[in-house]
């Protein structure tokens, strides 16, 4: 019933879709992390307008499915073609791709601003306390104390997260983009053989995540020499 | 001591006067906590704070170095008056960069040692004098690894806090407090979250800060290290100094009927 040569071919055409794939995972991840950040900054900072701002924001975007977000941006604001025209944003919302991309960015800096407001509140008022004895503040602070700290207690919940948006890259396929998924659904339509092409593009988000898994494992060993190393003595 | 008569009415620096108070205020919601504090030290000086909880001595600690604000007062640390101004109800600083620069100079020993858990024992120390003061970085290193040997835990340099005991925490944050090479140092209850077998560790480093001349305002409840070491005693009720002076004389005969009880209470310990 399986044909290995089959999966041998599905594979390969599949595998031209990775590079696609990766590069949605990666542009929203890290434009989702900045945006994150600004939100997580005014949740924490903001006082209470900063706290209700961010906190409408990530109650949209997080209480929502994201293809349903991925289906307003891209043919819902088509609607607004001449509006957007008139705003010199119509080349953005044209492309698919760029629909694809704000809708994962806007989706995963909801959840990743959770993430690091949560890192952010785990930093010890001690260690601060002690910083700002010492004469520092502001940016100073925030750069060596506040902010590596954060990352270590934010790092498993994002890592998480990168993981979840890795796999949300599928749902661009149905705005037509032939990332790995969308190159799947395409290859049914012609051969009608789901099972193996199915499996096929799982194993393929598989064998990503088992090296992003990997390399996140690297690097939390890599910060975390102080929960790691032992008394020697 | 003697010279205390001599503040001129020109505001020119007092040299002998490492710390001054004047009239320190600070109040917490409805509780008044500092009375109107005042006192002087003088560099060289090593004094005792003492009180019983809620007496005030850790919050008129803390508003040396501004981590709290006093609503009203004056202090004076090394020649410099702190700015505050009026906002709303509320005292805050008049300028936050000369709030940074003068606790640049001032090295604060915390109870719970708050070292920061993400950097090395040697990191913490070089912290301080490499990103705020912008001092040479080999210059820190060796200066902070000297500190270290002092303090008796240089092989200890490159462990993290949490693989440390409370006293080699405790010393190494006094290490650390001693790199930003202050002008005046402030201890908040150095040993009360240690061991009892650990304090003497700690104690045996702030009396050889103390011999060397530092300028040191330690609270505590080490009346042996109060009696022994500091050659002031201050002894806060209510948010009131209600009795201070010499050791020798205040633990022989105290005045007040208040530091009386306090030492009566603890007398096995003295």
């Amino acid at each position: 019933m399986t044909d290995i040569g089959f999966m041998w071919d599905t594979f390969l055409t599949l595998l031209t879709g990775v590079p696609l794939t990766l590069e949605l995972a990666v542009t929203s991840i890290l434009a989702g992390s900045i945006l994150a950040l600004a939100l997580s900054l005014l949740a924490v900072t903001g006082g209470a307008t900063g706290r209700n701002i961010a906190g409408a924001y990530v109650f949209v975007f997080r209480g929502s499915p994201l293809l349903v977000q991925m289906f307003l941006i891209y043919y819902g604001l088509g609607q607004f073609r001449h509006g957007l025209q008139d705003l010199g944003l119509w080349w953005f919302f044209r492309e698919p791709y760029w629909c694809a991309v704000l809708a994962l960015t806007l989706n995963t800096a909801a959840y990743c601003s959770e993430i690091f407001r949560g890192g952010l509140r785990a930093v010890s008022s001690q260690e601060i306390e002690a910083a700002r004895a010492c004469g520092m503040s502001g940016v100073l602070l925030f750069r060596r104390i506040i902010v590596p700290i954060a990352i270590r207690h934010a790092l498993p919940a994002y890592g998480n997260e990168i993981i979840l948006m890795l796999k949300a890259t599928a749902l661009a396929s149905v705005i037509t983009i032939m990332e790995v998924t969308g190159l799947a659904g395409k290859l049914i339509a012609d051969s009608f053989r789901a099972f193996e092409i199915f499996i096929v593009a799982g194993a393929i988000y598989l064998a990503i995540n088992f090296i992003v898994t990997r390399m996140l494992l690297l690097v939390e060993f890599w910060l975390s020499p102080h929960m790691r190393m032992r008394l020697q003595s | 001591m003697s010279d205390r008569g001599t503040i001129s009415a020109s505001d020119n620096k007092d040299k002998s006067a490492a710390v001054s108070v004047k009239e320190l205020r600070k109040c917490f919601g409805p509780l008044e906590v500092l009375k109107g504090v005042s006192f002087e030290a003088h560099e060289g000086d090593v004094i005792s704070i003492l009180g019983s909880s809620g007496s005030g001595k850790s919050t008129m600690l803390r508003c040396l170095n501004m981590l709290e604000t006093p609503d009203s007062g004056e202090i004076r640390i090394g020649g410099e008056v702190y700015g505050l101004k009026k906002t709303g109800h509320r005292t805050v600083p008049a300028d936050r960069r000369q709030v940074d620069r003068m606790r640049e100079h001032i090295g604060m020993v915390f109870q719970s040692f708050n070292l920061w858990s993400h950097m090395t024992i040697l990191e913490n120390l070089i912290e301080a004098p490499v990103h705020v003061q912008k001092r040479d970085r080999a210059e820190c290193i060796a200066e902070a690894e000297a500190l270290l040997e002092r303090v008796g835990i240089a092989d200890k340099r490159n462990f993290y806090p949490a693989h440390l005991s409370g006293g080699q925490q405790q010393r190494a944050a006094i290490a650390r407090a001693l790199a930003q090479r202050p002008k005046v140092m402030l201890f908040d209850e150095p040993t009360s979250a240690l061991d009892p077998e650990l304090v003497g560790e700690v104690l045996k480093v702030m009396r050889s800060l103390a011999e060397e001349g530092r300028t040191m305002l330690v609270v505590t409840h080490e009346m042996a290290f109060a009696r022994d070491v500091s050659n002031k005693v201050v002894f806060l009720h209510k948010g009131v100094i209600e009795e201070t002076g010499a050791p020798a004389e205040l633990f022989t005969q105290p005045k007040s009927e208040r530091f009386r009880q306090f030492l009566s209470g603890r007398g096995d310990v003295v």
